[in-house]
């Protein structure tokens, strides 16, 4: 199965079986079209800590932590465990704020921008225009010489953090303990953070593809911006099996509703969810890879994946405690500023962070 | 060994290690490259890009990483 998985072929069959568990998640009770979606399911972990209190989507999400840890076992068993970090940190922190903020003015990573065209929401083909496009001006910058420079190999438990706090989050998801009255953990009562898979599944689910993605290195941003740069359309056939086998089994399931109106956890104003991916597309091309891989090198032990992890933890509450989070009836009351802000700053980065020599 | 390119690409993100292979290829028609890796992933990487240009790969563990060997 390794050999299948890290050859040629590996990507194809990789995307195609996380498109069908995704759809299965939707089905046994996760939001629709939402199978995985990294950044909302991150949003929710925040609100579950209380980092924000948007009462409709707080939940600990065992996918979360299953890909951290999937990943981890994954390198560790395949001797891929290699702790390493320092390439601009806080740069990456910023830049995982960002990508959060572009995610939630679209209302989905771009895992759940596929899945969502997969379920035939319409509004989501503007978003993955805004993806291709972010990605595009990342590229530019790459082939400026745009670098946030080198990491280092550091000890071997600094690679333990991100595996230990997954650990952590889901010790909080089991016993769901209350620290005081009105304070965390919180569990949505309502809404789409109401919305769950049985926990055992998603759990499950989510060491799969972190297993699954370790070994293939399935990523949703290095797939368009490998074919875009260098014609490589290695990773480009994990995404495009993903979306088909996800439409097919939509389609099977009776679940592909084709339509821009009345759409499962999606707005209509295509301006905005095409500049929200268009600032997500960015932010994950300048940082090296989509959400779902920065969780994946985070359980390889990749402190700089880590710490972009946490700025997205960091970006969901700053995205729900300054109303700049879209919902089912369009953007927030801030999600235009977040968004030039965060597009101006993602551009002073491309620009600023050159090789030497260059 | 004169002649051989070293390509220094630890510790560096997607897709650079790439990039900087692909540059010290251009215009190479034949040669010794070494080009250094800090994942595995970027090892990958690197043999499938110069595999597709023709050259001959053959990797390396070394302490903390990978030298990719390429050779035409």
């Amino acid at each position: 199965m390794d050999r299948v998985l890290t050859s040629r072929n590996g990507p194809w069959i990789a995307g195609g079986l996380i498109g069908l568990i995704a759809v299965a998640l939707a089905h046994f009770g996760n939001p629709g079209n939402m199978g995985f979606c990294v950044a909302c399911f991150t949003r929710d972990i925040a609100g579950a800590l209380g980092f924000h209190r948007a009462g409709v989507v707080q939940y600990i999400r065992p996918e979360i932590p299953g890909f951290i840890l999937g990943s981890f076992i994954s390198s560790l068993a395949f001797r891929e465990y290699s702790p390493r970090g320092g390439s601009s940190p806080a740069v990456r922190f910023a830049l995982g704020v960002f990508a959060m903020l572009g995610a939630l003015v679209f209302l989905g990573c771009p895992w759940r921008a596929y899945l969502r065209v997969a379920g035939g929401d319409w509004n989501a083909i503007y978003g993955v225009g805004g993806l291709i496009v972010g990605v595009f001006i990342g590229i530019i910058f790459l082939w400026g010489g745009f670098s946030l420079g080198a990491a280092e190999a550091n000890p071997k438990p600094a690679g333990l953090v991100m595996p230990l706090l997954a650990a952590g989050l889901l010790a909080l998801l089991f016993l769901a303990p209350k620290f005081g009255e009105n304070a965390p953990v919180f569990f949505s009562a309502s809404g789409p953070g109401s919305m769950h898979a049985p926990v055992l599944m998603a759990l499950g689910a989510g060491l799969i593809v972190g297993w699954l993605a370790q070994r293939s290195r399935f990523c949703t941003v290095g797939a368009i911006r490998d074919f875009l740069m260098m014609g490589d359309a290695y990773l480009l056939k994990g995404i495009i099996a993903f979306t088909v086998v996800a439409f097919a089994a939509n389609y099977g399931l009776g679940k592909f509703k084709p339509g821009f109106e009345s759409q499962p956890v999606a707005h209509t104003d295509q301006l905005w969810n095409f500049l929200g991916m268009v600032l997500s597309g960015l932010a994950f091309t300048l940082a090296g890879g989509c959400p779902g891989r920065q969780l994946i090198m985070a359980g390889e032990g990749d402190s700089d994946a880590g710490v972009f992890v946490l700025g997205m933890i960091a970006g969901a509450a700053v995205a729900h405690n300054f109303s700049a989070a879209s919902s089912g009836a369009g953007i927030g009351a801030y999600g235009m500023h977040v968004t030039i802000i965060g597009l101006v700053f993602c551009v002073c980065v491309g620009l600023m962070f050159r090789e030497k020599g260059e | 060994m004169s002649d051989v390119i070293t390509v220094n690409a630890s510790g560096l993100s997607c897709p650079q290690p790439v990039l900087m292979t692909k540059k010290a290829l251009a215009g190479l028609e034949s040669g010794h490259v070494e080009v250094l890796v800090d994942t595995a992933t970027s090892r990958n990487n690197v043999s499938r890009f110069a595999e597709n240009k023709g050259w001959k790969v053959s990797t390396e563990e070394r302490g903390g990483g990978y030298t990719v060997i390429l050779e035409k």
